[in-house]
């Protein structure tokens, strides 16, 4: 009895919040609609039928555009969790699909089996994201350089990286476009029968997170992650924790989180590498691991949220003329409301000198 | 060197003509939610007074303070200062009234000089030049030190104390409220604290004290009075009252006679301590040389001994070096030279555990399972963690809902008794065992300090060698059954004797 019932109220308090968040995300849309002298009805309306308002659209839009958020939020998670403020999920995902499509284009030339090729171009992608992140978690155990300049850092470096191998090396045969060849089609990934182009990087997403949540709850090593990440100094000291080990390695593995985003989006959707080939899927996955309380587990129901608000965004601007710069900027305002509304939560349960992005001294 | 108040010491005491108190508060009632943290609290401070404000954690002492100086608003209740009826609604109308207070935790800018500091949070034309000016003139009426150049972070803790001070007094304060000044300061220092804050009562000012230690309320104050859950329990001239009456009307009616005896703080048991010479051997150090991060040598070239079932006072002035001392011997720290035989494991029990001992924001079981966290490998079993930490609440008593309590639902005192169950926890396997404890009852009420002393007590007498670090000399009496003194880097034996102790830790013998 005693347990169940505060278990109850927490249900309802999330059940409540949710109801908030939903409604305050058309209530501003619709306020940013009439401020710019559009039709909210059928504003809104395209944001619904954009989002969840068919099978075709929760599948092929939806949930197509929730995998790499739910890649990159199990990375921001991973990190943050660790006290490691990696800003650079859109940096480490662009290494990975440059990586991935690197491989993708250049070992069928020489031959293999498609399955161990993809399975090859995947790994390539999370070595790649890894090695990215990599070079701002030796610029913070050596030198102590912030991580969240340094990350937001290379992910200019990544996204001119990423130009420059669309206009060169990579660039495709014609020298027309800037972007890289297509890859063969025996390299994409599988498509989830009846559901249109719904590929099976959800499911591989899905297990990761699955795995992530069961590491948090029940490992060692997901405890020491954690720890480090609460108080360091308490880590090392009562732990006997090597902080500086842990922390690199929870960076890695955010890393390599983001950098498998790269490959699979590459590898199920795009085909080829491009600019702008995320729309800063890496940004918002901050906000997807905040709302999820840094719990991979529940990063898999907040993914499915933004990827829903990406998708539907995209239909607003598609089929009710509004503009992608206000669509950007409801976005953006919805993203700022959640990550509010999550501040002022974790508020409520009290921590009094530990915010975000509060940097700890180490 | 420790302030010692005999009357005869005392001649410029007087007894004012006038009776009217300095600060009164009638009948202050505050209630949070259920709780009664005040009912019905009288307390006068007359002028030229210090007053003693004693009581446990959560007794209201704080509470009243606050409300005296505007930072708390009461229910109900009247303030008058010097007989007219005061309304005091923040601090800056407390101020207003000549009322300043010092709180526990330090609130300066680091960076900025002393003038600047004490500068800051005026108004108007009260400039760093000017406020110089007056530091200096305070120094010479008052004998009160103080560099008005000098930047706040080069300062020691005294000194920052003073600064504090001297943002009171610049505006005019004529009633001083201090929050545990004592707590952070070395015994040098607050011998000099407490001499400066008797020649300001006795200029016919007025001072109340708020504070853990008996014996330094009974050393300077006038009056005292004793705060117990929320109300008075007891309040008068110190000449009236005892130890043991203070610690009773402290303890309340079910406090036992050995509690009363546990919390005194004299070193009345040094004699029937039984000698240990022959018992194993668990530190062993032989030229031990410890360098800090910065480079700075902090212990120099020192040997000692310490045996099974020994209860080893550390003595020391801040910055000594007792602080890489003890992280050397309980494992967190690695000497630089010299040969140091140690075991392999050591219970620690830092100075500030919210900054190295404990997860906030974690529950019991994991606070627990940290010990050892850095070599666990696989998967952990929380349901059998959950079942350990239960048994540990239930050994050590600390109180809380159950093992899946967040820490910081605790009380400083609770969640300093879970991290001593944490350490204390035996390693049978690693042979000889150790606990290495640093200010173990600091900030703690009367009740938790006796608390933590027996359990001390206790794993001292089961075999463990205990090293105790206490800024309190008198602890370390209480406690200890041998005392090592550090000064300047070295580190020797010192007989069980207060005054003997102090002058090594200055050097002087």
């Amino acid at each position: 009895m005693l347990t169940r019932q505060p278990r109850l109220r927490a249900v309802l308090g999330e059940a409540t919040r949710v109801s908030v968040l939903l409604a305050s995300i058309a209530g501003l849309s619709a306020l940013l609609l009439v401020a710019g002298g559009y039709h909210v009805g059928a504003g809104l309306d395209a944001l619904w039928y954009g989002s969840v308002g068919s099978w075709y659209a929760f599948t092929s839009a939806t949930l197509v555009r929730a995998i790499p958020l739910m890649f990159t939020g199990l990375a921001v998670a991973v990190a943050f969790r660790a006290g490691v403020f990696n800003i650079g999920a859109e940096g480490q995902l662009l290494a990975g699909a440059a990586a991935a499509t690197a491989i993708a284009l250049v070992v069928p030339r020489v031959g293999g089996p498609a399955l161990l090729v993809v399975g090859l171009a995947l790994l390539a992608a999370a070595v790649a994201g890894a090695v990215w992140a990599a070079i701002a978690a030796v610029l913070r155990a050596r030198f102590g350089v912030l991580e969240v300049i340094s990350t937001i850092m290379l992910n200019f470096v990544a996204l001119y990286g990423v130009s420059y191998l669309v206009r060169g090396p990579l660039q495709e045969p014609t020298r027309v476009y800037p972007q890289s060849p297509t890859i063969l089609d025996t390299l994409h990934l599988p498509r989830i029968a009846g559901a249109g182009r719904l590929h099976v990087g959800l499911l591989l997403g899905m297990a990761l997170a699955v795995i992530g949540g069961w590491i948090f709850r029940h490992t060692a090593a997901g405890f020491r992650l954690i720890a480090v990440g609460e108080n360091p100094s308490a880590a090392a000291s009562a732990g006997g924790i090597d902080v500086v080990r842990t922390t690199t390695r929870a960076f890695m593995a955010s890393g390599a989180l983001a950098g498998l985003a790269g490959g699979v989006e590459v590898l199920g959707v795009t085909f080829a590498l491009y600019d702008n080939i995320s729309p800063g899927y890496g940004y918002t996955a901050i906000a997807v691991a905040l709302l999820a309380g840094l719990d991979p587990w529940r990063v898999m129901l907040t993914a499915v949220l933004f990827g829903g608000l990406e998708a539907g965004a995209g239909a607003m601007q598609r089929d009710a003329g509004v503009p992608s710069s206000l669509v950007s900027v409801i976005e953006a305002l919805l993203i700022l409301t959640i990550v509010a509304a999550q501040a002022r939560r974790l508020r409520k349960v009290h921590a009094p000198d530990v915010t975000f992005l509060d940097v700890r001294d180490r | 060197m420790i302030a010692r108040r005999t009357h005869e010491a005392a001649p410029a005491r007087r007894t004012p003509a006038d009776e009217t108190p300095a600060l009164a508060l009638e009948n202050i009632t505050k209630r949070y939610g259920a709780v009664d943290a005040l009912a019905s609290v009288s307390l006068r401070v007359r002028r030229g007074t210090v007053h003693a404000l004693l009581g446990e954690n959560g007794a209201g002492k704080s509470t009243l303070m606050r409300i005296a100086y505007g930072l708390v608003r009461a229910d109900s209740g009247t303030i008058a200062v010097h007989g007219a009826p005061a309304h005091i609604a923040r601090a800056r109308d407390a101020i207003a009234h000549g009322i300043g207070m010092v709180h526990q935790h330090f609130t300066l800018v680091p960076v900025m000089s002393v003038a600047e500091n004490v500068a800051l949070g005026g108004r108007g034309m009260l400039g760093a030049a000017r406020v110089a000016e007056r530091i200096r003139e305070l120094a010479v009426r008052t004998g009160f030190a103080l560099d008005p150049a000098a930047t706040v972070s080069s300062l020691p803790i005294g000194a920052q104390q003073r600064v504090e001070i001297a943002k009171a007094l610049i505006r005019d304060a004529r009633i001083l409220i201090l929050d545990e000044p004592t707590a952070v300061l070395a015994p040098a220092e607050t011998t000099e604290l407490l001499r400066w804050l008797r020649a300001f009562a006795d200029a016919g000012n007025a001072v109340v004290l708020i504070t853990h230690k008996l014996r330094e309320a009974l050393s300077v104050a006038d009056d005292v009075t004793v705060l117990r859950r929320g109300r008075t329990a007891l309040t008068g001239r110190v000449d009236g009252v005892t130890r043991e009456s203070l610690t009773l009307a402290m303890l309340g009616e079910g406090a036992t006679v050995d509690q009363a005896r546990d919390v005194r703080e004299e070193a009345t048991k040094v004699g029937a301590r039984a000698a240990s010479a022959e018992r194993a051997v668990v530190y062993r150090a032989q030229g031990l040389t410890v360098v800090d991060g910065a480079g700075v040598v902090r212990i120099r070239d020192t040997s000692f001994t310490i045996h099974a079932g020994e209860i080893v006072g550390i003595a020391g002035i801040e910055g000594s070096g007792q602080r890489e001392l003890l992280r050397v011997l309980a494992g967190r720290m690695d000497a630089s030279s010299g040969v140091l035989v140690r075991p392999s494991r050591a219970g620690f029990i830092p100075e500030d555990r919210y900054h190295d001992a404990i997860l906030l924001e974690r529950d019991l079981a994991e606070n627990v399972s940290l010990r050892g966290a850095g070599a666990r490998t696989g998967t952990i079993d929380w349901r059998a963690q959950r079942a350990v930490t239960d048994r540990l609440m239930r050994v050590f008593d600390v109180r809380a809902a159950d093992a899946r309590a967040p820490m910081r639902t605790l009380s400083g005192g609770n969640q300093q008794k879970l991290v001593l169950a944490r350490e204390l926890q035996s390693d049978a396997a690693a042979g000889s065992h150790a606990i290495i404890a640093e200010s173990p009852t600091r900030g703690l009420d009367v009740r938790a300090t006796a608390a933590i002393h027996a359990r001390l007590r206790e794993a001292g007498a089961g075999g463990a060698a205990i090293i105790l670090y206490s800024s309190d000399i008198d602890e370390v009496l209480l406690l200890a059954t041998r005392v090592l003194v550090v000064h300047a880097g070295s580190v020797r034996d010192a007989p069980l004797d207060r005054d003997a102790i102090g002058r090594a830790m200055l050097g002087l013998a």
